[in-house]
C-alpha cells in the first residue's frame, strides 16, 4: 500500500510583528494524515476561518513549508523540492482549483493562454509539443469538464459564467495529468444554479481519470454529499475524522456536533 | 484606445487643454527641424531687434532670431526629459516589479538600494558632477545621472502593485501553468502596473526638465546647446532684462509655463482617469 | 431547526411600509469606447407590510443589489431611475424616495431607514475606535444629550448580546463576526422602522452565521421593524424570511410566504433553486440547470428564462409573463403556470 500524500505531524508557525514585539501564530498544530495512491477518493477538509485548512493546503500544493514535520507526495519530502525541474515534476502531480473563478484568470487576459500555457509547459516529455498536440490535449481536457474549445477560445474571463469559468480553472488542471487536486472552497462563489454540477463534476473525476481531490470547505451539506472522507479542523487541529456520511451522521466532537447544529436546513416536510 | 481618447477629450476639460499644449510642443519640435538658422550660430540676424513682423519674437543680443532659438529650445529641452523619463521607466520598473514579486532578500537588497538613491540630495550631487566633469558634462551624460536619480520613489509605488499583485488568484494560476517569473511579470502583472508608469512619467518629466533649466540658468550645463534653460541664461549673462530685450527673456519663460501646465494637466488627468470611480462620476452628470 | 415562533403574520391592517411599484433602473454607459444599457432592475414591483421579513433570493448579476440601493435611494450615474416609485410609509407619513431633496433624505437615513450594506463589516473605520463611529454615525439623528446617547447605546448592544466593551476596540480587534454584529447594531441603534441587509452573512462561519442570524430576528421582534433581506443563500431565507421574492435578470419571477416556497415553488427556476440544496442526511443526486444566469446587457426576448427553462414554449421567447396571483400571498410569473394570457 503506498502512499499518495503523506501528511506525517506536520506543524506551521507564522511569525508576526517588526523588531520588538514577535507574535508566534500556531495555524497548523499538529497534523497527520494519509491519501493512499491506489485508492481515489474525495476527502473534505471541513473548517471555519482560523482553522487552519487553508494553511494546510498550501503546505499540500508546495507554496509553503511546514515548521514541523514533513509533507510526502509519492514518498518524496516536499520540502526537498529546489530545482525548477523538479518543481515542475511535483506541480504536473498536485494542481490547484482557486476559490474565485473571476479572481483565478488575469482580466485583462484571454482564459485559453492559461490552457495553452500549461500545456506548452508541461507536456515536455518529447521535446516541444507541436501546436495540433497542444490544442489535441487542451480540448481533451476541455471536454473532462463539459465544455468546447470552440466555447473557450479567445474568451475573456467577464465573457464567461462563474461556472464556466470555474470548469475551465478545473481542466487547466487537468491538463498535466495531475494524480491530487486541492480545491481551496471552489464553488462557494459559483452561483446556486450552476453549483451542483462542478460537484458532480468532482465526483465523476474521481471515478473515471482516478484522480484524488483534497475539498476544501466550510459547507457541511455539500461536503456530506460529495465526500469519501472528512477531516473536521479547528484551531489547526483536527477534532474529528472518518467516512464522511458516518461522521456528519453522527457527529462525536462537541465542535462537530456544533457545527452540524448550526447548518442552516429547508426542512418544510 | 482611440475612442478612450476622444471621450477623455469630451469629459475632461483638463486632459483637453493638456492635450492641445501637448500637440502645440510637439508641433514647435517638427517646426524646429526647419530653422533657416543652424543652432548653435550667433550674429546671423541684426541684434536687439523687438517683435515684429518679421522676427516674431525679436531678436537676441547674441544676434540670433529667438523664435527659432525657442523652437529649438523646445526640442532640445523636450528630448531630454524624454530621455530621461524612458530610462528611469526602465529602471523603475525593473527594480518595483522584481522586488515586489521576489519578496524575501532580493526585496531588502533592492530597496536598500532605493531607498539610499533616494535619499541623496539631488541638487549638489548635479552641482558636484558638473564641478568634477566639467567640460565633460554633455547632454548625454546629464541624462544618464538624471536616469540614475530619478527611478527610487516610482520604483517603490509599482513595487507595491507587484506585491499586491503576487497574493491574487491569478498569479498562483500563472505558477501552476508552469510560466517562469519573468513571463509572469512582464505579461501578467506589467499590464495593471502601466497607467501608474504613464502617470509618473508626466511627473518624472516635470522635475527633469525643472532640474535642467535650473542648472542651464546657472550656467552648469553645455552652453553651445540651446535649451529653454539656457537662453534664459544667455540671456542674464547679457543682462537683456536690464537692457531692456525683454522678449529674449518672456520667450522661454513663457514656454518654460505652458509646458509645465501642459505637462501637469496631462498627469493630473490621467491620475483621474485610472481611477474607476471618478470616471464614472464624470461621465453620468 | 425552524422555531416555530418564527413565521408570525405580519400587520397587514395598516399600511405597507414599503410599495415598489413598476420600478426600473438602468445602469447606462455611453462614454470611452462603450455603449452599452445594464438593464439591472427592469419593472419590479412588490410591497412590505409593517414588521415583515421580506427576502429577496437571486443569484450574483441577478440585480438584486441594484434593487436595494435603488430602493434606499443610494444610486449614483451611471445608474439611473428610468420609471417607476418607491414609497415609504413612516409612521403614518408617506415618502416618495424620488421625490425628497437630498438633506431629507438624510433625515430619513439612519432615523427611519437603515442599509447594511454587503461587506458592511469592513465599513468600520479602521483607525478609529468604534465608538467613535457610532457617536459620528448614530448621535446627530437621535436628538439625545451625550450621557442618554451612551446609555441608550450601550443598553442597545447588551440587548443585541454585545459586550459593551466593544465600544472601545478598534475594528481589527474584532473578527469578522464580532466586527459584522457591531455594525448592525450601529445600523440600528436608531430604532429604524425599515431594515435593508444585503448578504449581511454572507462571509461569515457557519456558526458566526447563525448568532448573525439570530440577532438580526431579535432586532426585528424587538423594534417591529420591517426587513428587506437580500442575500443568494436559499437555507438562509428559509430560515429568517417570512415571505422571499425570487429575482432572475432584473424581474421578479416568483414571491410566495417561505413555507409556500419551499414546499410548492411554481416557477420551474425556483423549483430548481430549491431542489438543487444539498442537505446533510440526504445523498440523492443533484442536478444543476443547463445554460448559464443572462447578462443583463443583453438580456433574452420574452420570459428571460426560457433559454434554460424545462417547460419553455413558443410564447415564453416573445412575451413577457406578467406577475399574476394564484393565491393572495403568491405570485409567479410564467407562461406554463398561469397560462398564456397576455
Amino acid at each position: 500500500m503506498s502512499l499518495l500524500l503523506d501528511i506525517d505531524h506536520v506543524g506551521k508557525t507564522f511569525l508576526q510583528g517588526g523588531l520588538l514585539s514577535r507574535r508566534h501564530i500556531e495555524a497548523v498544530k499538529d497534523i497527520s494524515l494519509q491519501i493512499e495512491a491506489e485508492r481515489p477518493e474525495i476527502l473534505s477538509v471541513v473548517g471555519e476561518s482560523g482553522s487552519g485548512k487553508s494553511t494546510l493546503a498550501a503546505m499540500v500544493l508546495g507554496q509553503q513549508l511546514p515548521t514541523r514535520g514533513r509533507v510526502l507526495f509519492d514518498g518524496i519530502d516536499i520540502a526537498d523540492i529546489r530545482s525548477r525541474a523538479d518543481r515542475r515534476a511535483f506541480m504536473a502531480k498536485v494542481q490547484p482549483v482557486l476559490q474565485n473563478p473571476f479572481e483565478a484568470f488575469n482580466p485583462l487576459k484571454r482564459v485559453d493562454r492559461y490552457l495553452f500555457a500549461t500545456a506548452t509547459n508541461f507536456m515536455t516529455s518529447k521535446g516541444r509539443p507541436t501546436r495540433q498536440e497542444i490544442e489535441a490535449r487542451v480540448g481533451r481536457a476541455l471536454v473532462e469538464v463539459g465544455l468546447t474549445l470552440a466555447e473557450v477560445r479567445g474568451r475573456f474571463p467577464h465573457e464567461l459564467s462563474g461556472g464556466q469559468l470555474q470548469r475551465t480553472a478545473i481542466a487547466r488542471a487537468l491538463i498535466p495529468d495531475p494524480r491530487l487536486l486541492v480545491a481551496d472552497e471552489p464553488v462557494s462563489m459559483v452561483d446556486a444554479s450552476l453549483r451542483m454540477s462542478i460537484v458532480n463534476l468532482f465526483g465523476s473525476l474521481r471515478d473515471r481519470l482516478g484522480l484524488s481531490i483534497i475539498y476544501i470547505t466550510h459547507d457541511l451539506a455539500t461536503a456530506y454529499y460529495i465526500s469519501d472522507r472528512i477531516i473536521i479542523m479547528k484551531k489547526g487541529e483536527v477534532v474529528e475524522r472518518g467516512n464522511a456520511r458516518a461522521v456528519l451522521d453522527n457527529p462525536q466532537h462537541p465542535y462537530s456536533i456544533a457545527l452540524k447544529n448550526a447548518v442552516l436546513t429547508p426542512d418544510f416536510a | 484606445m482611440f475612442t478612450i481618447v476622444r471621450d477623455l477629450i469630451r469629459y475632461n476639460i483638463e486632459f483637453a487643454i493638456g492635450l492641445v499644449i501637448l500637440l502645440l510642443l510637439i508641433g514647435a519640435v517638427v517646426l524646429s527641424f526647419f530653422s533657416p538658422y543652424p543652432a548653435s550660430d550667433i550674429y546671423v540676424v541684426p541684434p536687439d531687434m523687438p517683435p515684429d513682423a518679421e522676427f516674431w519674437f525679436g531678436t537676441t543680443s547674441r544676434g540670433q532670431d529667438t523664435f527659432w532659438q525657442l523652437m529649438i529650445g523646445l526640442r532640445n529641452t523636450l528630448g531630454f526629459g524624454v530621455g530621461v523619463a524612458f530610462l528611469s521607466r526602465i529602471l523603475s520598473l525593473v527594480v518595483g516589479l522584481t522586488a515586489g514579486y521576489a519578496g524575501g532578500r532580493t526585496d531588502r537588497v533592492l530597496m536598500a538600494i532605493n531607498d539610499s538613491i533616494m535619499v541623496i540630495p539631488q541638487f549638489p550631487i548635479l552641482v558636484l558632477f558638473y564641478f568634477v566633469l566639467k567640460d565633460n558634462m554633455n547632454w548625454l551624460m546629464l541624462v544618464l545621472i538624471l536616469s540614475a536619480l530619478g527611478w527610487s520613489y516610482d520604483a517603490r509605488l509599482i513595487r507595491s502593485i507587484a506585491m499586491s499583485l503576487r497574493t491574487r488568484p491569478f498569479t498562483t494560476q500563472s505558477v501552476y501553468s508552469g510560466m517562469s517569473m519573468r513571463k509572469i511579470l512582464v505579461e501578467e502583472h506589467l499590464p495593471y502596473v502601466m497607467p501608474i508608469v504613464f502617470a509618473t512619467t508626466m511627473n518624472n518629466m516635470i522635475w527633469s526638465i525643472g532640474m535642467e533649466i535650473t542648472l542651464s540658468v546657472l550656467g552648469f550645463t553645455d552652453v553651445d546647446t540651446p535649451t529653454m534653460g539656457q537662453m534664459i541664461y544667455w540671456a542674464n549673462s547679457h543682462s537683456a532684462l536690464i537692457s531692456g530685450i525683454w522678449w529674449w527673456v518672456a520667450a522661454p519663460v513663457g514656454a518654460i509655463v505652458i509646458l509645465f501646465i501642459g505637462l501637469f494637466l496631462l498627469s493630473m488627468s490621467m491620475n483621474e482617469y485610472i481611477d474607476p470611480r471618478s470616471r464614472l462620476n464624470r461621465m453620468g452628470n | 431547526m425552524q422555531s416555530e415562533a418564527l413565521f408570525h403574520t405580519p400587520d397587514t391592517a395598516t399600511e405597507p411600509t414599503l410599495v415598489v411599484d413598476r420600478l426600473k433602473a438602468y445602469y447606462t454607459t455611453k462614454a470611452f469606447g462603450i455603449d452599452r444599457d445594464i438593464r439591472a432592475v427592469d419593472d419590479i414591483s412588490l410591497s412590505i407590510a409593517k414588521g415583515e421579513i421580506y427576502g429577496v433570493a437571486g443569484e450574483s448579476s441577478s440585480g438584486k443589489t441594484t434593487l436595494i440601493k435603488t430602493i434606499v435611494g443610494a444610486i449614483r450615474p451611471p445608474l439611473h431611475v428610468v420609471g417607476g416609485s418607491v414609497r415609504f410609509n413612516f409612521s403614518g407619513q408617506a415618502y416618495d424616495i424620488y421625490d425628497l431633496r437630498p438633506d431629507e433624505l438624510q433625515a430619513i437615513r439612519w432615523r427611519h431607514l437603515s442599509y447594511i450594506m454587503q461587506g458592511s463589516m469592513n465599513v468600520l473605520n479602521p483607525v478609529r475606535r468604534i465608538k467613535h463611529s457610532f457617536y459620528d454615525f448614530a448621535y446627530p439623528h437621535m436628538g439625545l444629550d451625550r450621557a442618554a446617547f451612551w446609555d441608550k447605546v450601550r443598553g442597545h448592544l447588551r440587548k443585541l448580546d454585545l459586550d459593551p466593551d466593544v465600544l472601545h476596540s478598534y475594528p481589527h480587534q474584532l473578527s469578522g463576526g464580532m466586527r459584522q454584529r457591531a455594525t448592525i447594531a450601529l445600523a440600528t441603534v436608531c430604532t429604524p422602522e425599515f431594515i435593508v441587509a444585503d448578504e449581511p452573512t454572507t462571509a461569515l462561519d457557519v456558526i458566526v452565521q447563525r448568532d448573525v442570524l439570530n440577532m438580526l430576528r431579535d432586532i426585528q421582534r424587538d423594534l417591529g421593524s420591517s426587513f428587506l433581506f437580500v442575500t443568494h443563500d436559499m437555507s438562509v431565507h428559509a430560515t429568517v424570511s417570512d415571505r422571499v421574492g425570487i429575482v432572475y435578470a432584473g424581474r421578479l419571477v416568483e414571491e410566495a410566504d417561505t413555507p409556500t416556497l419551499f414546499r410548492g415553488a411554481r416557477h420551474p427556476y425556483t423549483q430548481h433553486l430549491v431542489a438543487s440544496l444539498p442537505k446533510i442526511g440526504d445523498t440523492t443526486r443533484r442536478a444543476s440547470l443547463a445554460g448559464r444566469p443572462p447578462s443583463l446587457a443583453d438580456p433574452p426576448s420574452g420570459c428571460r428564462f426560457h433559454p434554460r427553462c424545462p417547460l419553455a414554449m413558443d410564447i415564453c421567447s416573445r412575451q413577457v409573463p406578467v406577475m399574476t396571483s394564484l393565491t393572495p400571498r403568491h405570485r409567479v410569473a410564467c407562461f406554463a403556470v398561469t397560462g398564456a394570457t397576455s
